[in-house]
């Protein structure tokens, strides 16, 4: 027992420690940040982890993964994801300066319109995946998303590119805030929008997912920006509450009886059945989107040379196919974890990597997902993954797992 | 009325024995001892023989066990080799061998019930029997006592 080997979740003599997305250096439980919504976790039951450098909720109570798992599936499952960084563009360079650090058409985005991106190095690798929502028709005004355990990365990386961008382009000026201690909840499953509808006049029906909009949330009329989409393939929001108001938003939406407060055991078994990737295990600053099967994600008028960092890469990946491919497996017999390795059928040749994988609560089977060698990536492709020196039967699958049901 | 009690009787007699069980001279002998991996061995020194499974502690941090995966009988094994993995939707998690020896059995329930290991960890849901090929090594391990010092300082 206990030298627990997963994606996620490590457990170090006695204590389950999520590692990941965190920075280097082991955190002491004081250093670590808290949420505005801390003390409600710990009062709810939270069993805390540290994650990314945040005092963060794995489970609560006694409710096992598995049921809370489902319970988003088939109800609604609200998520503390107030570790995510939110940030505001404004000025009438946002929308370039942003254009210059991903490769997606956000000039075509429509007002309260958002997208999936990726903040790319110079070698078209993924500083970071990233969600970018417009705010202005005009392009003047955004709301961007990032990932915890990246904060460093993005805020050094953003303040380097702004720097030059204001130097070059002294008539586009930018405006970057980042909102502190504001709350980001995440509700998710198929009883979210009537559960969220109950707290708003906002017609929800008429956002779709990919939208926002702003609204007014409560008793109390907070106005809180509502972002249809999330991380499980369901249909949900995340949330944006002022910081006053982040605790009584959120309990007011505990308390519908569908509602139950989800983990993050729960968040990483849900994202992977539905074929996303979580930073610092499926994409890091090696891997381009076009490796990660993200290349719908890079515009089809921005595939010119020099259109955003590391383009020409990315170009000629796209063009002649690039070495290795982020795709699904299901294995049999044992589940594959991060670092399993891939063999091709006849369990001789080396031909790729797991980067992460579970037992599928929902399919009851075991699915991964990872990085195979470019020709061996197509759906129904037999190979093997070594899992505790065995090999094992696996296949090649498409994602997501889990069909999505998105609102559309 | 005689006839029914005729029967009764025997019944009640048969509900008392199980109470008498620890009376037994060879239960007296089971013991228990644990290691820091959080797994538990019950050697019953008549046949050498040693059951091992997870602890209550083991199977509340693991969550939601899913899979179990065991060696086959007759397996030798070496005391703190790697001999199967708990997997639960988190994690997975290795069975070290506490001791040294052969399997003899092991708990074929777990294939379709793994989830016997979050019920019942220290009952149903044992893993394996060793029979020990040294039983000095049984003695060393740690007692109900030091187990549960182990558990409260993490």
């Amino acid at each position: 027992m206990f030298a627990v080997r997963s994606a996620t979740a490590v457990a170090r003599p006695g204590r389950l420690v999520l590692r990941g997305l965190s920075t280097s250096a082991p955190v002491l439980s004081a250093q670590l940040k808290k949420t505005p919504l801390y003390d409600l976790n710990v009062k709810n039951g939270a069993k805390m982890v540290p994650f990314a450098g945040w005092d963060m909720p794995l489970s609560f109570g006694d409710v096992g993964q598995t049921t809370a798992h489902k319970h988003v599936r088939e109800a609604a499952g609200l998520f503390d994801v107030s570790h995510m960084l939110q940030h505001e563009f404004s000025g009438a360079g946002a929308q370039d300066f942003l254009l210059s650090l991903t490769p997606s058409s956000l000039d075509k985005l429509p007002e309260h319109g958002s997208s999936l991106s990726v903040l790319l190095n110079k070698d078209g690798g993924i500083i970071d995946d990233t969600i970018i929502t417009k705010h202005a028709a005009d392009g003047s005004k955004w709301y961007v998303v990032t990932n915890a355990g990246r904060s460093d990365e993005d805020v050094a990386h953003i303040k380097e590119q702004l720097a030059e961008w204001t130097k070059a382009n002294p008539d586009k000026p930018v405006k970057w805030e980042m909102l502190e201690g504001w709350g980001l909840v995440a509700l998710q499953g198929p009883k979210s929008a009537a559960v969220l509808q109950a707290l708003t006049d906002v017609d929800l029906s008429k956002i779709k997912f990919g939208q926002s909009v702003f609204a007014e949330v409560g008793k109390d009329k907070v106005r809180c920006h509502i972002a249809r989409g999330g991380y499980t393939g369901e249909d949900g929001f995340e949330i944006s509450i002022p910081p006053a108001s982040a605790v009584s938003v959120t309990e007011q939406i505990m308390a519908n009886t569908d509602v139950m407060l989800i983990g993050l055991g729960a968040r990483d078994s849900l994202r992977l059945e539905a074929g996303m990737c979580l930073y610092g295990h499926d994409l890091d600053e090696t891997i381009s989107p076009i490796e990660a099967g993200l290349t719908w994600l890079v515009g089809k008028d921005r595939r010119t040379e020099g259109s955003f960092p590391g383009s020409s890469r990315i170009i000629n990946e796209i063009a002649n196919g690039p070495s290795r491919r982020r795709v699904g497996f299901e294995i049999k017999g044992a589940p594959a974890r991060e670092g399993s390795k891939i063999f091709d059928a006849e369990g001789k040749k080396e031909i790729g990597v797991i980067t992460s994988g579970i037992p599928s609560p929902t399919l009851g089977v075991n699915v991964a997902m990872g990085y195979i060698k470019n020709g061996q990536h197509k759906k129904g492709t037999k190979v093997k993954v070594e899992v505790r020196k065995k090999l094992r039967d696996a296949e090649v699958k498409p994602m997501p797992f889990v069909p999505a049901k998105y609102y559309k | 009325m005689y006839a029914l009690r005729a029967i009764a009787r025997p019944a009640t007699a048969a509900l008392r024995a199980p109470r008498m069980a620890p009376r037994f001279a060879a239960m007296r002998f089971l013991s228990t001892r644990y290691t820091e991996e959080h797994e538990w061995v019950t050697f019953d020194p008549a046949t050498k023989v040693g059951t091992i499974g997870i602890t209550d502690y083991a199977q509340k941090a693991l969550g939601d066990v899913v899979f179990v995966e065991l060696p086959a009988e007759g397996t030798e094994v070496e005391a703190g080799e790697s001999i199967g993995a708990v997997e639960s939707v988190k994690a997975a998690s290795d069975i070290y061998a506490p001791v040294s020896g052969t399997v003899e059995a092991i708990n074929e329930l777990l294939g379709d019930q793994p989830g016997l290991l979050n019920k019942s960890p220290t009952q149903d849901g044992w893993l394996a029997k060793i029979k020990l090929s040294d039983e000095a090594q049984f003695n060393v391990l740690l007692n109900e006592a030091e187990y549960k010092t182990l558990c409260e300082g993490q």
